[in-house]
């Protein structure tokens, strides 16, 4: 089923005039009949969690949002998409962008913004365009500005453009980029929902999160939480990549297997040339990786599922997460160490430098795996990386930290033994990969 | 000199319309995009010096945000830039060896520009267009799906002043 790209196929669908004869904006009509607690009602009956990577529970967060007399409140979207693997909300925004504004303003109804802000990364530097035009023909159409179809809701809607940095996607760092500011995420206390920008109450929410507001309004809060598994409701948008013979954006069904999304040509149609799958990073850079075998069926024999419980099932020992829904396929030819290289590079790159651990952990991991990749490593740099790793997470100002302890952990957990080879075959290593040898045993990991 | 045309002066405003009053700092980064644009490709000291007075804050609240960012340029660039994604979905699918033909190519390494002034080489992370790996930024926008022979083509474009880099 689809609630999301439903309409991704009809030719011009990003026109207003095309989005409008196909059933467009009816769920802003609908919704602006509605009291703004009765669609934040209907948010926590649809169960929806936030789609850009933490799953926290839509419909409650919009419940904290701080209301006193006299201050405006504001939802600030965050298209900050920068986790890599990530990129559903680059389509939403480009193919759809009407689908994204009518969830914009039945959000800022229901929170009582009126004047809600887009954060979009920089280099989408062609979205905004789009974004804008959608943006000038709802407005006249009557469906923002002042007074919305009589009534008495005023909203203006404006993109606000980065300047390339992922930290910003973390919702205060990208509260004090919109004001202007270095990207350096705030400490919380004060939450958001209570002194957010401007320290003005605020929502930070996902464009994903967003868009999936209009068909809640549709079919209603409690339709949309009877699709899906268990407290995964609704639908997903996974952006898969990496060795795949289909990359590209899929909503997928929450009952749908792993292994039926990786080699079902009804999805990504297989790994190219045949090879075999060595492992995956199912939900953005920042989750663990996992080898074939646990991806595939959980430490416990079942068969694993593309939805937030089945993907976590075994915590960080032998599951990973869905995360942002960023899904990195690894072939039999490719080598953990080097990738997980590039994703410690990354991390370090975007550390915004304010706390020692994970300003300084960073760098350190990223040059042991250069090291070890480049044939220099030590035998002891394996338990130093997990050391480190261990002392940046749980002990920074923001998440940012974890994810970048995250990856390196898992690699090290998982495949231990592809690491040791690279060091002890150190010539070898430049010129061939480990392959896919053993992998741990799942049920004798330690944590 | 630094300055603005009337046209983007007014562009400035509406910018600086969209926060509350009081809160023009918030269009900083907006309008650094418009004077990196305007000015050279880069900010000079002389233009964030500018960009400060015209939003009515201190010099150094805009060093502070120039050398934070990455889109940001602090020193001068070539006229094409092209940002080559390096993280790892890309490099799964080959973006080292489209960052090693261009060097050779153009005879620059990563963070480098060519003698002539028309091409610098920044390698990039993750632009979020992993699916359509190798892929490069230049300019307004992308291009994926990236061989050799794409990149040759596209710098052919860029020495004969073609290639599409602006709307
Ligand atoms: C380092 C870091 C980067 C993040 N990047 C993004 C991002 O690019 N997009 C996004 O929606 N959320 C991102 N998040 C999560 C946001 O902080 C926030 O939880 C999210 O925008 C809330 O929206 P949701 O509840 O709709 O998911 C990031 C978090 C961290 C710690
Ligand atoms: S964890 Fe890293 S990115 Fe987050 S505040 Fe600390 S230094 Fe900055
Ligand atoms: S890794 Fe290159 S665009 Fe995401």
């Amino acid at each position: 089923m689809k609630l999301l790209l439903d309409k991704a196929h009809i030719e011009g669908i990003r026109y207003y005039d095309v989005w409008k004869k196909n059933g467009g904006y009816q769920s802003v009509e609908k919704a602006l009949k509605m009291a703004p607690e009765e669609i934040v009602e209907e948010v926590k009956k649809s169960g929806l969690r936030g789609r850009g990577g933490a799953g926290f529970p839509t419909g409650l967060k919009w419940s904290f949002i701080a209301k006193p007399e006299g201050v405006p409140r504001h939802l600030v979207c965050n298209a900050d998409e920068s986790e890599p693997g990530t990129f559903k909300d680059r389509y939403l925004m480009e193919f759809l962008p009407h689908l994204f504004i009518e969830g914009m303003i039945i959000s800022s109804y229901a929170l009582g913004s009126n004047t809600s802000y887009i954060y979009i990364r920089g280099e989408y530097a062609w979205i905004p365009d789009i974004l804008e035009q959608a943006i000038a023909e709802a407005k006249a159409a009557g469906y923002l500005g002042k007074n919305i179809l009589g009534s008495g809701f005023d909203l203006e809607i404006y993109v606000h453009r980065g300047a390339g940095a992922y930290i910003c996607g973390e919702e205060t760092a990208l509260i004090e980029s919109l004001e202007g500011k270095r990207g350096n995420p705030r400490i919380k206390p004060p939450f958001p929902a209570v002194q957010g920008a401007w320290m003005r109450p605020t929502v930070v929410n996902n464009v994903e999160t967003i868009a999936t507001v209009s068909p809640i309004i549709m079919i209603g809060g409690e339709e949309y939480g009877k699709i899906g598994v268990g407290k995964s409701t609704g639908t997903k948008l996974i952006s898969a990549c990496g060795n795949l013979n289909k990359p590209g954006v899929y909503e997928i069904p929450f009952d749908l297997s792993v292994e039926e999304f990786i080699f079902s040509d009804d999805w990504c149609g297989g790994i190219p040339k045949g090879k075999k799958l060595k492992a995956c990073i199912p939900g953005g850079s920042s989750v663990p990786i996992l080898p074939a075998n646990l991806l595939l069926k959980t430490a416990k024999g079942d068969t694993r599922l593309m939805n937030y419980e089945s993907l976590a099932d075994g915590g960080f020992a032998t599951g990973t997460a869905l995360g942002s829904g960023g899904f990195i396929v690894l072939d039999e030819d490719q080598c953990v160490v080097k990738h997980t290289y590039t994703l410690a590079r990354f991390y370090r790159h975007e550390s915004c430098g304010q706390c020692s651990p994970c300003r300084e952990g960073t760098g350190w991991m990223e040059k042991i795996l250069l090291a070890i990749e480049k044939g220099k490593g030590k035998l002891s740099d394996i338990d130093l990386l997990w050391d480190i790793q261990r002392r940046i997470e749980g002990n920074t100002i923001c998440p940012l930290g974890d994810a970048a302890a995250w990856p390196v952990a898992a690699a090290i957990r998982h495949f231990r033994d592809e690491f040791e080879w690279h060091i002890l075959n150190p010539d070898e290593a430049q010129t061939h990969n480990y392959g896919i040898a053993h992998y741990a045993d799942p049920l004798e990991i330690a944590v | 000199m630094v300055q603005f045309s009337e046209d983007k002066l007014k562009k400035v405003n509406e910018i600086i319309a969209r926060y509350p009053e009081g809160k023009q700092k918030s269009a900083l980064i907006p309008v650094l995009h418009l004077a990196q644009n305007e000015f050279g490709g880069w900010l000079s000291p002389e233009t964030m010096d500018y960009v400060a007075g015209l939003l009515n804050i201190l010099p150094v609240e805009v060093y502070e945000v120039a050398t934070f960012y990455s889109m940001l340029n602090i020193k001068p660039v070539g006229k094409y830039v092209l940002e080559v994604c390096q993280t790892g979905p890309c490099m799964l699918n080959g973006s080292d060896e489209i960052i090693q033909y261009i060097e050779d190519k153009l005879g620059i390494k990563p963070g480098e520009t060519t003698a002539d002034g028309l091409f610098t080489l920044k390698p990039a992370e993750c632009l979020g267009a992993c699916g359509y790996a190798p892929m490069m930024q230049l300019g307004k926008f992308y291009r994926e799906h990236l061989t050799k022979e794409k990149v040759d083509s596209l710098i052919e474009e860029c020495k004969a002043g073609t290639a599409k880099v602006d709307s």
